[in-house]
């Protein structure tokens, strides 16, 4: 049972070791490089381990400070947290060794080395708390060092995007506080398991349902759903894709994480006022994100709108809320993140080698490497959700949940959205890819011997992520059955209730 | 005082949400400063206020009988004091470094990210 413990507690210290100390390194950036490489990796390996006591154990729980078990801090982490985890580890791990190439001058690559690992202590973190408070601590580690990745560089769009984005996420944070405080006021307690129980005895309270929009709309706001995403397509691509990788992959699926375990632990969804919410958002999210990506002539543009569309999906699972719905969105949030990041990925390799991100000056790709066309052709069709890939097994899933629980509208639009996703990755095909050069542009590369030369670690990442993309779709087996145990976990919140409550 | 409270409370929110409506960038930033202070408020004033009792618990009671303070909406709010004002700070050297590079202050200036090419 210790062992348990310390892994736990290993995966939340190591990002903060590693901050600590590229802080003391500060202006060696070799150094800096070095250690980070060293802490990635542990955390890797540390966050295998740590799924891998999940799945054998349920839960994996920390009392910290021996409180009994509703007053202190509490940090629980089930298969689907575990899994959260795991994914935003091995998305660090890509994303520090795919930012190594963009190193510029030596003061913005020490703050990055450090921010980096603050980031990735605030996402474990959050992905950890098992009470309110708790996360809205983590919340704000992350959002402030997301605040200094976007910036970082001080180029003038980027300031302009940062400043709505700072806005409109401590505005988040105010209505998350005083969620916090509702919460309280209602149950005396902010650990999430305690309140569900409490708030499950209240019956049908009004402020109950008040706490509830609080929440949607604090954790929307970060998950980015209609109508309260439009600070991300303003903010995302205006930082330089070697910084903002990681950030992009999992802050919004942090938001979407966090939807699904406050409205299924605390307020669980079925039947309530929410689910017919959660709905009509998810359609609205699904068919509006894709709608602004058509409109856009931007590589970077395109792809932030489709996060948008995305979540939609995984909102639809939430809304459907059955055990395979719950599957459907958590493989969903899988593929999703694996799929987008290698798009943002190529987009970052293309734009840094020919210095555009504009559809109009770019093209002539598919001609002279054809292989990088391949790569991001598995990664646009499995977006779009084509069979065999991890996209279909998704949408599958999501569809079969729909329909099995009589919600074929959202289905519906679902699948209209899919033919949508499918217009606009044909359009970054058609300009980027297939267009012959316009005159005066230049290509990434002659060839892919000489692209490779230049830019060795960004592919070889990009190598990485498009095998594990392929992996998963063809053994989606093994991670579908993840899905639906961890899935079944959540939606029977009396297990996870046991396990924060029994140990202390 | 908590009817009084309650309602200082509730004027913060509306005057934050106002100033942050506002296209003035330093009036937005004085808004979220406004919106963090009204949630703070709510929180402290959300477990019952006591006058002159302490939130400590002697350690030979088990039980406690009659009024006492509750701890932990205080230690909440410390705690978001502080994370508030890190990030009004971050936003304050925000504000002047956009100035500094777009030369205006209004937000009705900055739209070019959300432009299409």
């Amino acid at each position: 049972m210790i062992d348990n413990q310390i892994i736990l507690i290993l995966v939340l210290l190591l990002p903060l070791m590693a901050a600590v100390l590229n802080l003391f390194f500060w202006g060696k950036t070799t150094l800096q490089r070095y250690t980070g490489n060293i802490f990635v990796i542990l955390h890797l390996i540390v966050s295998i381990l740590l799924l891998h006591q999940t799945v054998s154990n349920k839960m994996v729980v920390l009392n910290v400070g021996n409180w009994l078990h509703a007053y202190g801090i509490v940090l629980g982490v089930d298969m689907f947290s575990g899994a959260m985890i795991l994914l935003s580890s091995f998305l660090a791990v890509l994303a520090w060794f795919y930012s190594s190439s963009w190193m510029g001058n030596k003061s913005v690559s020490s703050i990055f080395n450090v921010v980096f690992f603050t980031l990735l202590m605030g996402l474990t973190g959050s992905f950890m708390a098992a009470d309110l408070f708790n996360l809205y601590v983590w919340f704000e580690v992350m959002l402030v060092s997301s605040f200094v990745l976007l910036t970082l560089g001080a180029k003038k769009f980027q300031l302009e995007g940062a400043i709505k984005y700072v806005a409109i996420n401590v505005f988040a944070s105010t209505i998350f506080l005083a969620g916090v405080g509702l919460i309280y006021g209602l149950t005396g307690t902010i650990n999430m398991a305690v309140a569900g129980m409490v708030i499950e005895s209240l019956g049908n309270h009004t402020l109950v349902n008040v706490a509830g929009a609080f929440f949607l709309i604090a954790f929307g706001i970060k998950a980015a759903i209609f109508p309260l995403f439009f600070w991300l397509p303003a903010s995302y691509h205006t930082a330089p894709i070697g910084f903002s990788s990681l950030l992009m992959a999992m802050m919004t699926k942090v938001g979407v994480y966090t939807l699904i375990r406050f409205f299924t632990l605390i307020i669980p969804v079925s039947n309530t006022p929410f689910q017919l919410i959660f709905m009509i958002l998810a359609g609205f999210t699904m068919v509006v994100g894709v709608l602004g990506a058509a409109a856009q002539t931007d590589f970077r543009r395109i792809l932030s709108f489709h996060i948008v569309s995305q979540i939609g999906y995984m909102l639809m699972g939430l809304a459907i809320g059955t055990p395979l719905a719950i599957a459907g969105a958590l493989f969903f949030i899988l593929h999703n993140v694996l799929v987008k990041t290698n798009l943002f990925f190529i987009a970052g390799l293309i734009g840094k080698n020919t210095g555009t991100y504009s559809l109009q000056y770019l093209g002539g790709i598919f001609a002279k490497l054809p292989v990088l066309a391949l790569l991001f052709a598995i990664s646009a069709f499995s977006l779009t959700g084509v069979p065999p890939l991890t996209g279909f097994w998704g949408k599958f899933i999501l569809a079969k949940a729909g329909f099995l629980s009589g919600d074929w509208i959202i289905v519906t639009v679902s699948l209209i959205v899919s033919l949508f996703t499918l217009f606009s990755m044909t359009k970054i095909w058609n300009y980027a890819f297939w267009k012959p050069l316009p005159e005066g542009k230049i290509l990434p590369a002659n060839n892919f011997a000489e692209l490779f030369a230049k830019n060795k670690a960004m592919l070889l990442v990009i190598f990485v992520l498009t095998v594990v993309i392929l992996w998963v779709s063809f053994m989606p087996n093994r991670f579908l059955e993840f899905a639906e145990e961890a899935a079944r976990f959540v939606v029977n919140r009396e297990e996870y209730m046991g396990f924060i409550l029994n140990k202390n | 005082m908590d009817v009084l409270l309650s309602i200082l409370t509730g004027l913060l929110y509306a005057a934050g949400l106002y100033l942050m409506l506002h296209k003035g960038m330093v009036k937005m930033i004085i808004g979220i400063m406004m919106l963090g202070y009204a949630s703070n408020l709510f929180l402290f004033i959300i477990a019952k206020l006591v006058r002159g009792i302490s939130a400590l618990i002697p350690p030979s009671v088990q039980e406690m009988a009659g009024e006492y303070a509750d701890p932990v909406p205080q230690a909440l709010v410390l705690t978001a004091i502080v994370i508030g004002f890190g990030i009004q700070a971050f936003a304050i050297v925000l504000l002047r470094q956009v100035y500094r590079r777009t030369g205006t202050a209004d937000m009705d200036q900055l739209n070019r990210t959300d432009k299409l090419d």
